[in-house]
């Protein structure tokens, strides 16, 4: 950010710096965003009248091992946000990688999870159990995918050497972020897998 | 206060020249700018949907007219409304959002400037987008709340609907990037002394209806998602052969579309709440009352949803808990109409053009709500819905509420954004043909409507005792459309004379008005510091009577915001990608994807580019 912002964030009527306001302001609309997304996927629960249905076909523990990989990330994020804020690189950077990791192979499970399903014929037109599930968690997986991004381009950053502790709100943001993609799924696991 | 500031003025010579050029248009960040960007690009986009309803108008003049077929109608109600709707009044709204928020709360900008920048072009490459539609003879045609299952590819395969489908995800993302950006420099950026209860009550009216369009956005952004799906990769959400339930495009659309109501209206209640003290003088009446009736009104405003559906039949519960909530609308909606009187009631009132328009947005606005009551209640509801008296009471409160507002603000705050007093006289003419043209228009289409008229009908038939009152509103409408070109001649012949408005022409109350018109690049040479909620009017207290007219002052030394074009072309490649989305099935997933490369690239160079 810019000095002029700079020599402003230090009073804002807050004390919080814009940036912190603005990715929980837009954190907020997006719970409207997966709440749409939610609704629409338990109101068409169980009114399929041809397969394949869920209890056909979901598998919980690969999902299981996915959902804690997830967590795992969360904190491992906190752990580098700690290390970017005491100015501790080998945390920041390893427990950056290590987040970033989880977050590939939360994706790469997804997608083998999707390539498996199709295989078993449970396309998006199938039927309104794959729409909306392949909607809900295909939204879902696309945020995971933008968080990542985001993710290793601070990764970048913070390996040039560009994040020392006072711009540690530039990976903080992004943890914020990361933070409520994890928590999304928290619902979507239990909503489409536990209560199948 | 702001104008102690300006005591120490610069030499001349060191008076920074602002740039004026079309690049510093195009780059610019600056929050004044960007609200006249929003503001002219808005008032077009209002003629050309005005134009449309003028269109309408002339079919239905006459019982089993042809001037109009029936799919060009079709086009052209949909138009009407979606343009109405999103490219008028939410983006004029956006104009006072841009041009007057920092200047009310004593900000140098917005929290992010070229955040702004990105939701203006968006917006006006979305407002493009869905008017390109009709040099392909494919405008949108299934009304701006297009019901399912009319949207399907079965109904509707032309690209009509996909026009309208993605242009209004364009739209949203505009939307919701000046949400996220109003919201924070609303909450962060006052200054001191600024309390949230001592904001103009303009801000707090825009800090609710930031809210709103957080919460509601996203809504309609997954159901047009979800017809999406059904349109291009053959889904069924919607579609009942499928399993789906049109019904839930309903609940979506109107979880979003009742909210969206309250994103029209609130703005306009905080323009008129700011222009009746000051033409009164005396402060507004029941501040606090304001701020929460706002609140209620927005809060309710998310569990009222299904009253658009009463016609399709959810059962006594739900008709009675939705009649319910609708009608405790009407409290909180009521104390607004009450503090308006109460600050109008024993004020010396000063009869000038603003205050015209805010009078007439007051009476308009009653007639409006008392019918809004009557569709409350479900069995009266079952005998109004999609007749004429729905086209009457909406357009009393979108027109005579939000459009009388607006232009009362236009006429308000134009000395201000261009140094120039609109003509007192030219203003009047334009009140009393604007009114009367509107209420010839839109008053005998509750008669129109009761005897059974169905709206979005391109024709009636001869002998239903329709012709008469279809006649008046045709005329009617002419009148109203006319009393624009008393506006734009008015704006004209203003724009030909010297910039000498003063700075604070009408003796305001809040902080704009302490500075030169139109104000300065950096707004602010030094931070206000706040006391009460109508920081001028104290000030001028204080100091006995009026301030010295404020001198421009050197921004050396004032640090601003670089300008950036990366705002621009990251808008362009949102542009690019919903483009390509239209033309999926002709090229397939590359060129989105490429889009989608460029949105990345672009949005990089703008986190990375030094923004000060």
């Amino acid at each position: 950010m810019s000095h002029a912002t700079h020599a402003l964030e230090h009073h804002t009527a807050t004390g919080l710096d814009n940036r912190k306001v603005a990715i929980w302001t837009f954190i907020g609309s997006e719970c409207l965003f997966f709440a749409s997304l939610i609704s629409t996927y338990l109101v068409y629960k169980g009114r399929d009248t041809s397969g394949p249905t869920p209890d056909e076909i979901l598998q919980i523990p690969l999902v299981t091992f996915g959902t804690a990989l997830l967590l795992f990330s969360s904190l491992f994020v906190v752990l580098a946000l700690n290390g970017a804020q005491r100015g501790n690189r080998k945390a920041m950077l390893g427990w950056l990688a290590a987040t970033i990791i989880c977050g590939l192979f939360f994706i790469g499970m997804q997608v083998y999870e999707f390539q498996h399903f199709m295989h078993e014929g449970l396309k998006l037109q199938t039927n309104l159990f794959g729409a909306t599930f392949y909607t809900l968690t295909g939204f879902h997986g696309t945020h995971v995918t933008i968080g990542v991004i985001w993710l290793i381009t601070v990764f970048i950053t913070a390996l040039r050497g560009k994040l020392p502790p006072e711009k540690a709100l530039n990976l903080e943001m992004a943890a914020l972020y990361w933070h409520f993609v994890d928590v999304v799924w928290i619902v979507i696991f239990p909503v489409v897998y536990l209560m199948k | 206060m702001a104008t102690s500031a300006v005591s120490h003025s610069a030499a001349h010579g060191a008076i920074h020249v602002e740039k004026t050029g079309l690049w510093s248009w195009i780059t610019t960040v600056d929050h004044k700018k960007i609200g006249i960007l929003y503001g002219a690009t808005a008032f077009t986009f209002f003629l050309i949907g005005g134009l449309e309803a003028l269109l309408l108008r002339i079919q239905l003049g006459t019982a089993e007219n042809t001037f109009l077929t029936p799919e060009a109608y079709n086009q052209l109600f949909t138009m009407h409304g979606t343009t109405m709707i999103f490219l008028a009044v939410m983006p004029l709204s956006a104009m006072f959002f841009n041009y007057l928020i920092p200047l009310m709360i004593g900000a140098r900008d917005v929290a992010f400037p070229r955040l702004n920048a990105f939701s203006y072009w968006v917006f006006l490459f979305g407002g493009l987008f869905l008017n390109a539609s009709f040099l392909f003879n494919a405008a949108p045609n299934a009304g701006w709340f297009g019901y399912a299952n009319l949207t399907s590819k079965q109904y509707s395969p032309g690209l009509n609907i996909d026009f309208w489908v993605l242009g209004l995800q364009i739209l949203g993302i505009s939307s919701l990037a000046a949400a996220v950006n109003f919201f924070t420099t609303i909450i962060n950026m006052r200054a001191k002394g600024m309390k949230l209860m001592r904001m103009p009550i303009f801000v707090w009216m825009s800090f609710i209806t930031q809210v709103l369009l957080l919460l509601a956005f996203p809504v309609i952004t997954v159901a047009l998602i979800l017809l999406t799906f059904d349109r291009v990769f053959g889904t069924h959400f919607y579609v009942p052969a499928g399993g789906g339930d049109p019904l839930l495009w309903q609940h979506l659309f109107w979880i979003f579309g009742h909210p969206e109501v309250y994103i029209l209206i609130l703005p306009a209640f905080g323009i008129v709440s700011e222009i009746l003290p000051v033409f009164s003088r005396k402060p507004l009446f029941g501040y606090a009352a304001m701020v929460f009736s706002g609140i209620f009104i927005a809060f309710l405003g998310f569990g009222v949803w299904s009253h658009h559906m009463f016609a399709t039949g959810m059962g006594p519960i739900a008709d009675t808990v939705f009649s319910l909530s609708t009608m405790l609308i009407a409290i909180p909606t009521g104390v607004k109409i009450f503090n308006w009187i109460g600050t109008v009631a024993g004020g010396s009132l000063q009869m000038r053009t603003p205050m015209y328009f805010a009078l007439g947005f007051i009476a308009m606005f009653i007639i409006g709500g008392l019918s809004g009551v009557m569709h409350a209640s479900p069995p009266a509801d079952l005998q109004q819905t999609d007749t004429y008296f729905v086209v009457a009471h909406f357009h009393y409160v979108m027109f005579g509420g939000s459009i009388f507002a607006l232009t009362a603000g236009a006429y308000y705050w134009w000395p201000k954004m261009f140094g120039r007093m609109l003509n007192e006289g030219l203003g009047k003419a334009h009140f009393w043909l604007m009114l009367i043209g509107f209420n010839l228009t839109f008053f005998p289409m509750h008669f129109v409507g009761l005897h059974g008229m169905p709206r979005r009908v391109y024709t009636y038939p001869d002998g239903l005792g329709f012709e008469l009152m279809n006649q008046i509103e045709t005329a009617g409408s002419l009148l109203l459309g006319s009393s624009f070109l008393i506006f734009i001649y008015n704006v004209i012949r203003t724009s030909r004379r010297p910039a000498d408005a003063p700075a604070d022409p009408w003796n305001g109350a809040t902080l704009e008005w302490a500075l030169p018109s139109p104000p300065q690049e950096f707004n602010f040479a030094v931070e206000p510091e706040v006391h009460s909620r109508d920081p001028l009017w104290e000030t001028k207290r204080e100091r006995g009577g009026t301030l010295p007219e404020p001198a421009r002052v050197s921004s050396a030394g004032i640090h601003l915001p670089n300008p950036s074009y990366w705002p621009l072309i990251a808008a362009l490649s949102v542009l690019a990608f919903f483009v390509a989305l239209l033309m999926f099935a002709h090229t397939g997933p590359w060129p989105m994807v490429a889009a989608g490369v460029m949105l990345f690239f672009s949005v990089c160079k703008w986190a990375f580019e030094p923004a000060g």
